[in-house]
């Protein structure tokens, strides 16, 4: 809390040096395709301050790794950045030459991805893949990396590291090599985390304590974090702020109670309603009818407006733009205007 | 490990018995021994002296057995023709035959898995496109058309590399090695690249498809992520990767190669086990034919075993199996 505080206080004093951890603004990304060019994410724009973990929800295709892997450079072609900025720090990362952008990534900017079953090389050692991200990124004799290796995997919770740290990622469980995969994120210190469905591939008995793992060591190191998952109860636990995307925008973001507890878009309220309770209640799942268009297919107007039982003809024409409401921004007629044509 | 290894060993051995059976069949009986060694001169008592003497009237049980134990001191009795110990004339041969395959194969992944690590990063690009084609028509030529192009080419109109034989050896005890000298390293030029020019194209492919799909790969996206530069990546991370269907590949293509290498021994009259087994065949000498068989089957097994070996012991996950 204190150090939420404290980030927040030197954002707004230091007005001239202090930049967001990293900023995203109007990003487009777009994979040209035999059928035209598809919209994969369109003008979202975010930042996460230091300290800060901004999660990052919608349905499966919404465009959250699409978002994650553009700011890590990594995107795969035919796909790539059509339109926008990224900005790490206050400089922009996004039209860096691939040299330098391997500089950046492990260095400044850690990943974490979905399933540590194959993100891990399986032909060497954890250590070997430790100490060379190390050693790419700091420069320590191999004895030195080796050590902070082993430090490394303490920190995440690896029992006996000393030990295990030449053995391979095989001879690891599910949540251990996630635990491996956080300590790879983490060598060099990044200032900025990227964590696509974190837990999604693990055991649910195993999800609460990597993402626990996770909150703690990013709030400790006062990382920015990117936590992209569509569990609400992670997001619910985990972030600060979140960010709702829907075929490729952004439909509603802002503080995680604001967005969780009062949501304003009718999609986010259909999303929200769909959390099962805590107290394991078999609750009615209010779905949405419908499914999310495709980036192929996405309408005119408002994405939404089909499944929307709000929308109005002004919803079918033009898309809105992300206007203030309590303790959110939302991207809905509704609060910007109405939705009489 | 150890039971993985013995496991190993045993399938071998029962291979190789089958294996010594057929040889021992064609042995026994394709033509009758005494017959094939005998004159119109020879007496009856003779002959009947000779048949007891090689044990022809013995069951076909214990005669087996004998074949066994005999061929795995190195004894496949006395060439027809030659009339000296097989075993004398494969060993006058195996040397020139193993040179010519190891160069043959040191070659093919020299040339062969750089080829095929480029064409997969530059994939689309015209050089990329021009090998692939290229490989197909490695791949289609008939070996012997290879080699005779290569003789003409650069044998007898540029005069570049000699066209037959194995030049100068130099016998180091009972094994003969063109390596040491000139004309030796020269005259394997040709041979070698005439053997391994379908193989150069198949370790190419090879590496080129298995680059393709690692490179799509969480482990290589991670890689990248971690900041691990695209070269690093793409020259350990992945390349890493292919090794393992490559030493397969080439550990099985290593028998294949002895067996091809009748046809490139033949097209430059190199002084090989092939060249020997060719002869063999045309005077129906059946114990060198019998032994050939044998040693050719015996390397395939015992290199396929080897490669099962080496598996393990660069693939962690096969190694750790009793876990
Ligand atoms: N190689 C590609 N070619 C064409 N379209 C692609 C490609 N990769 C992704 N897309 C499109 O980009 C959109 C966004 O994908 P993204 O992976 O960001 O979704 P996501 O929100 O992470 O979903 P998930 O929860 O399934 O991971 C998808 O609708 C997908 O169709
Ligand atoms: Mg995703």
């Amino acid at each position: 809390m204190l150090m939420q505080a404290h980030a927040t206080t030197t954002g707004h004093s230091g007005a001239a040096i202090a930049h967001p951890v990293l900023e995203v603004r109007n990003l487009r990304v777009v994979f040209p395709t035999r059928h035209g060019v598809l919209n994969a994410v369109s003008d979202v724009s975010l930042t996460i301050n230091k300290g800060e973990i901004l999660g990052l929800v919608g349905e499966s295709g919404a465009g959250k790794s699409m978002t994650g892997m553009a700011t890590l450079g990594l995107l795969e072609p035919p796909g790539r950045i059509a339109e926008g900025e990224i900005l790490l720090d206050g400089r922009r990362i996004d039209n860096l030459p691939e040299r330098e952008m391997a500089k950046i990534r492990g260095r400044r900017i850690g990943a974490i991805f979905q399933d540590p079953l194959t993100s891990l090389h399986p032909l060497f050692t954890v250590g070997a893949q430790l100490v060379e991200t190390i050693r790419l990124h700091l420069h320590l004799s191999r004895s030195q990396a080796r050590r902070r290796a082993i430090d490394l995997l303490k920190e995440v919770g690896i029992p006996a590291a000393s030990d295990r740290i030449d053995d391979y990622p095989h001879q690891f469980s599910g949540g251990m090599r996630q635990r491996v995969v956080i300590a790879l994120a983490l060598a060099a210190e990044p200032e900025l985390i990227i964590a696509d469905e974190p837990t999604t591939a693990l055991d649910v008995s195993i999800q609460a304590q990597i993402t626990a793992l996770l909150r703690r060591i990013c709030r400790e190191r006062a990382a920015a974090v990117m936590l992209v998952t569509h569990d609400m109860g992670v997001i619910a636990e985990t972030a600060d702020r979140v960010a709702v995307l829907y075929a490729g925008r952004i439909v509603e973001v802002g503080h995680v109670d604001a967005v969780i507890h009062a949501p304003k878009h009718p999609y986010a309220k259909g999303l929200m309603d769909s959390i099962p309770p805590l107290e394991g209640r078999v609750a009615r799942l209010a779905q949405i009818d419908g499914s999310m268009p495709r980036p192929d297919s996405i309408p005119e107007g408002c994405a939404f407006h089909s499944r929307c039982t709000l929308a109005g003809p002004h919803c079918r024409i033009a898309v809105p733009g992300l206007v203030e409401t309590e303790g959110s921004r939302t991207a809905c007629w509704l609060y910007s205007g109405g939705v009489e044509a | 490990m150890l039971v993985f290894l013995v496991k190993r060993i045993f399938n071998a051995a029962v291979v190789m018995l089958a294996v010594a059976a057929m040889a021992f069949l064609i042995f026994r009986f394709v033509g009758d021994p005494v017959e094939m060694m005998v004159n119109e001169q020879t007496t009856q008592a003779q002959r009947d002296q000779l048949r007891e003497h090689l044990g022809l009237n013995d069951s076909v049980f214990v005669q087996f057995e004998r074949f066994v134990v005999n061929a795995a001191h190195g004894d496949f009795g006395i060439s027809y023709r030659n009339q000296r110990p097989v075993s004398e004339l494969i060993a006058e041969r195996f040397p020139a035959t193993l040179e010519l395959v190891l160069v043959a194969t040191i070659l093919s992944l020299l040339i062969g898995i750089p080829l095929g690590v480029v064409t997969a990063i530059h994939r689309g690009t015209w050089y990329s496109e021009t090998l692939q084609f290229g490989s197909i028509l490695g791949v289609s030529l008939p070996s012997f058309v290879v080699g005779i192009m290569l003789i003409l080419t650069f044998s007898v109109t540029l005069g570049w590399a000699p066209a037959f034989g194995r030049g100068d050896v130099v016998h180091i005890g009972w094994w003969s090695t063109g390596f040491l000298t000139r004309s030796g390293r020269a005259s394997l030029i040709l041979p070698s690249l005439s053997l391994a020019l379908f193989q150069i194209t198949l370790v190419m492919r090879l590496v080129r498809a298995e680059m393709l799909e690692t490179m799509r790969m969480d482990f290589i996206k991670f890689a990248r992520a971690r900041g691990v530069p695209a070269r690093r990546v793409q020259f350990r991370h992945a390349l890493r990767n292919c090794l393992m269907p490559v030493i397969t590949m080439t550990g099985m293509q290593f028998g294949n190669l002895i067996a091809f290498a009748l046809i490139t021994e033949t097209v430059f009259q190199w002084p090989g086990m092939g060249l020997l087994f060719m002869q063999a065949i045309t005077f129906v000498d059946i114990p060198v034919m019998a032994a050939y068989l044998c040693i050719v089957s015996f390397i395939f097994v015992a290199i396929n075993t080897l490669v099962d070996i080496t598996y393990a012991v660069i693939d962690p996950r096969l190694r750790h199996q009793g876990h």
